[in-house]
């Protein structure tokens, strides 16, 4: 029968979960009278790539907001690095999806990559050279340099995409949160994107993306968190993402032959 | 006195002025609803601040000529003429500039009121002396209002009124769905100029009675206030118009009844009372209803979770959960589960197995639709198809977290 | 024209309209990148029933008071159309209009209730001033700049004017840096801990305390036209933020000193008799500018649509 363990004894699992760079319990958001999210706990695995996948719909965003405070959650409890998250703002980088901002903004590339420095840079503080040299270097690793100057509204959605990467870099954050960074960009920005995201864990960094594209989860990512509206599944791609956890997590709308495609990809 | 006012017993100029707001209310708010639904409500500031300059010209005009400075027609064909110029520069800063519509809107009405405000103080120096009624075109005035003023806003709203009733299906489809209207072959651009120019002959119908700064008022919250009671388009057009038109006829009654009670600020008044009952009142829109849903919805979100946390042997963290698990009788007041408590937590959790396999099941995808957390299976799926599914758990017994 | 006459007729409501204009065209700047340009617009119209609140309050047309009573109707405003916006799931124009339409219609009727015929406060003062009244009697020529007595006598518009620019030019400094990322990414402002609810109402509320300092002056038109006017025209010059706001000031200068002059003396040179309203003339102009940058501003157009790949 039902085991119906009472709430003592804190078992060494859940210790583990407190220190994860993100935790969440039992997050419910709604729009409206629908949760988009539903009871879902979530631990982060430190110095790992964590891609969020689910069906159009399923609450990615939404998690990945709430988790940042961006929307406020009808119930649920979240902890970066196994604190309250005001305290370590400092130490998460957030790349909102693209569409997300007024591109018209009178504001050059430096300028946006220079956000990233805020906190360095306090209220008054000046912008002086080794905070240039900083978002410069940032833009260098995005392959933008050559760009610093142009209008952000001027540039490919790629371009734009890896300039929103740059500010997350200038930040020098624990913790990456990317919201669908590989969506309508072109092959090179995909493939200098994730360069970039896997030095950054190869730095110890640990990187949450939001990713759709089911294709590339076993190349670029080590762990997957499926969720539809529900968590489905979480832990290492090789565990965690499964033909039958696909199955529950996309049911319907993941034509067979796909599944299919991709469970012998995984071999 | 009010008794009497609302009975139309004060007078030949209160029944006139009673009349004329009730018909302008009418037209405001119906005419207004298109251009509410088109999420464009604040061009009519534009549109009715930029009549003033187009009054003076007028009037300058008119006198120019030897004519009445105040004839109503006269006047009011020019703020046509102005609000019409002001609605193209909008238009041309939001289609060939990068200015969004709010500031093309905030430009055209300050800069075409200022260019107003001077042109009347040249009219002040032209010593005419006939210029005293152009003041009352900002606030208007329904004191000296003649029979033949009544007759043009009659006739007036009456043809806004009819135009809008021909040409009402093509606005609603562009106000409903822009681009869908455009790949059926509506022009969009001249249509939405349409919906300005009936937003205009309202707002110039409208200057006598209520003024050019507050006829925005009978534009807009008619319309909002309708579309508190009704999800069906053409049922807020109908309401708008009941409101706007009942505002209309209150407001001159009240404002008829005893002194210092303008008349147009009295309407605005009168309207904003309706639209305050309903944004609190309305059954499913309005807020007392909106909160109260929001609240058992979160009651409801917050036990489900807490079942579903006993039911795995989780700790439950959020005090509101705890509180409410023990109002509700599943847990005692030192977090132990009850009896009744441990059966409601298992059906919870094994509800939530099933629909798992449900949502897992491309056979059951309209069904996997309605998941929310919430629903009990129960209400979706017959006890066969229950069976069905809990045969494929293999019985409730294995659920473990 | 030679000192004597300059200084004490034109230069205190010169420097009250210059100060007034850029007053509200900093706060302007970002409310028109905000697309909250309405917002002024609103405010503009709740300045009257707070002033009238205030007037009834306390009985006395006195500055403070005004003020205090102009910035409250502004924050109910806000917070008003805020509670109709989300609460009854209205578009934030609707809700605009809705409220600033009563407020002011409110005001309207307190005003006809309450006898002002004693004070100088009357709906047409409020649209529109009365910036050429606002001379200094005292100043005989330039050397009256630098004397004590005369400098007592400048009409108190200037100092108050004064000092409401330097508060708007001391917050937008202050906080120009969240004000920008916000403005610019709200999300990722508030991931980086910026409080954008908070800075969002504290730019409302220095553009409504813009707004009553210099509609104490010189009337509402004045407020919305500068509110929006030079911003929006130093969008199309520009593509930078640090220089828009140069040439917003620049904008709101010009608009306001040959508005104040072609209003005084245009009139004269055309064979008029009598000036017309600075007020009026000093928004007209900020229009024109506005329409010569909108047919020649290098940056006129905007700058691709977002997700161009």
């Amino acid at each position: 029968m039902l085991e119906l363990a009472t709430v003592q004894g804190v078992s060494v699992e859940e210790q583990g979960v407190d220190y994860s760079p993100l935790a969440i319990r039992g997050l419910t958001v709604s729009y409206g009278q629908k949760p988009a999210v539903f009871s879902v706990d979530m631990a982060v695995q430190p110095g790992a790539m964590t891609a969020i996948i689910g069906p159009n719909g399923a609450g990615k965003s939404t998690l990945l907001k709430a988790a940042l405070g961006i929307v406020s959650p009808l119930s649920g409890l979240v902890t970066v690095f196994g604190q309250p998250l005001e305290d370590q703002r400092a130490r998460i980088a957030y790349v909102p999806q693209r569409a997300s901002v007024d591109w018209d903004f009178p504001t050059r590339v430096i300028d946006v990559v220079l956000m990233g420095l805020s906190r360095q840079l306090g209220l008054l503080g000046r912008v002086r050279a080794r905070h240039m040299a900083r978002a410069m270097d940032c833009l260098n690793r995005v392959g933008m340099r050559e760009f610093s100057d142009r209008q952000i509204g001027q540039l490919s959605g790629g371009q734009q995409q890896r300039v929103f990467l740059a500010r997350a870099l200038a930040q020098d954050a624990d913790l990456y949160l990317l919201d669908e960074p590989f969506a309508g960009v072109d092959a090179a920005t995909e493939k200098a994107i994730i360069a970039v995201l896997k030095s950054l864990k190869e730095a110890g960094k640990t990187v949450v993306v939001v990713h759709h594209d089911l294709a590339t989860v076993t190349d670029y990512f080590d762990h997957v968190f499926l969720i539809n509206t529900r968590k489905v599944a979480e832990g290492p791609v090789a565990q965690a993402f499964t033909a039958e956890t696909l199955q529950a997590a996309y049911g319907g709308r993941l034509a067979t032959a796909q599944i299919d495609q991709i469970s012998r990809a995984l071999g | 006195m009010l008794w009497q006012a609302l009975t139309l017993q004060l007078g030949y100029n209160a029944t006139l002025v009673a009349i004329g707001a009730t018909l302008l209310g009418i037209s405001a708010g119906v005419t207004g609803t298109f251009l509410f639904l088109r999420k464009r409500a604040l061009v009519s500031d534009a549109i009715s601040h930029a009549t003033l300059p187009g009054v003076c010209l007028a009037f300058m005009a008119l006198v120019a000529f030897g004519g009445d400075g105040r004839n109503l027609i006269g006047l009011l064909a020019g703020s046509a003429l102005s609000a019409w110029v002001g609605l193209l520069c909008m238009n041309w800063l939001t289609r060939h500039t990068r200015l969004a519509e709010d500031a093309a809107i905030g430009a055209v009405l300050s800069v075409f009121f200022g260019f107003g405000v001077v042109l009347l103080t040249v009219i002040q120096s032209m010593g005419v002396g006939r210029q005293a009624g152009l003041e009352g075109f900002l606030l208007g005035s329904t004191a000296g209002m003649l029979w033949a003023d009544a007759l043009v806003i009659a006739v007036g709203g009456a043809a806004t009124l009819a135009l809008v009733m021909i040409i009402r299906r093509p606005m609603m489809m562009v106000a409903f769905d822009p681009e869908y209207a455009v790949a059926r072959g509506l022009p969009m651009h001249r249509i939405d100029l349409m919906m300005m120019g009936l937003v205009m002959a309202v707002t110039v119908v409208g200057l006598k009675i209520v003024g050019l700064i507050l006829i925005v008022a009978l534009l807009i919250i008619p319309p909002v206030t309708a579309r508190f009671w009704t999800d069906r388009s053409d049922r807020v057009v109908v309401l708008a118009g009941l409101v706007g038109g009942l505002a209309g006829y209150l407001g001159a009654a009240l404002s008829a009844s005893a002194p210092n009670l303008p008349t147009g600020p009295i309407i605005v008044l009168v309207s904003f009372g309706f639209f305050a009952l309903s944004w609190l009142l309305a059954p499913v829109r309005g807020v007392l209803a909106a909160v109260l849903r929001h609240l058992r919805f979160q009651r409801r979100v917050h036990i489900r979770q807490g079942l579903l946390a006993l039911a795995q042997g989780q700790k439950i963290y959020e005090p509101l959960t705890i509180r409410l698990l023990c109002r509700a009788g599943v847990v005692r007041a030192d977090g132990v589960a009850t009896e009744a408590g441990k059966a409601c937590a298992a059906k919870a959790l094994r509800d939530e197995k099933r629909w798992e396999i449900v949502r897992a099941d491309q056979a059951h995808e309209a069904t996997a639709a309605l998941y929310d957390g919430l629903r009990d299976i129960e209400t979706v799926l017959t006890r066969d198809q229950i069976a069905e599914i809990d045969r494929r758990i293999g019985g409730p017994q294995e659920v473990t977290s | 024209m030679s000192g004597e006459e300059f200084v004490p007729l034109s230069l205190t409501p010169l420097l009250i309209g210059t100060f007034a204009a850029i007053a509200c065209a900093l706060p302007g700047n970002f409310l028109v990148l905000r697309k909250q340009a309405l917002i002024g617009d609103a405010i503009s119209h709740v300045v009257l029933p707070g002033i009238v609140v205030a007037f009834l309050l306390t009985g006395a047309i006195s500055t403070w008071p005004m003020m205090l009573g102009a910035a409250g109707a502004a924050v109910v405003a806000v917070v008003m159309i805020e509670a109709i916006r989300r609460l009854g799931q209205i578009e934030p124009g609707a809700a605009m209009g809705v409220v600033f339409t009563t407020m002011f219609a409110g005001g309207v009727l307190l005003l006809e209730q309450t006898d002002t015929s004693t004070v100088h406060l009357d709906v047409e003062h409020a649209l529109y001033g009365n910036l050429e009244s606002l001379i200094w009697l005292d100043a005989t020529g330039w050397s009256s700049v630098l004397d004590v007595q005369a400098l007592a006598g400048l009409p108190p518009e200037l100092p108050r004017i004064a000092l409401t620019l330097a508060g708007v030019i001391l917050f937008t400094w202050l906080f120009w840096r969240p004000l920008k990322i916000s403005t610019f990414d709200e999300g990722f402002a508030r991931t980086i801990g910026i409080r954008t609810g908070v800075l969002g109402m504290a730019l409302v509320i220095t553009a409504a305390i813009a707004a009553v300092a210099a509609f104490d002056a010189v009337g509402s038109i004045i407020v919305i036209a500068m509110f929006i006017c030079p911003p929006a025209a130093a969008r199309m010059m520009t593509n930078r933020l640090e220089s828009q706001i140069a040439w917003s000031v620049l904008f709101a200068t010009v608009s306001a000193m040959s508005g104040y002059v072609l209003a005084g003396y245009g009139p004269l040179w055309l064979g008029g008799a009598d000036a017309v309203s600075a007020a009026g003339m000093i928004a007209t102009v900020s229009g024109l500018l506005l329409a010569l940058a909108a047919v020649f501003g290098p940056c006129r157009t905007r700058a691709g649509a977002p997700g161009g790949a």
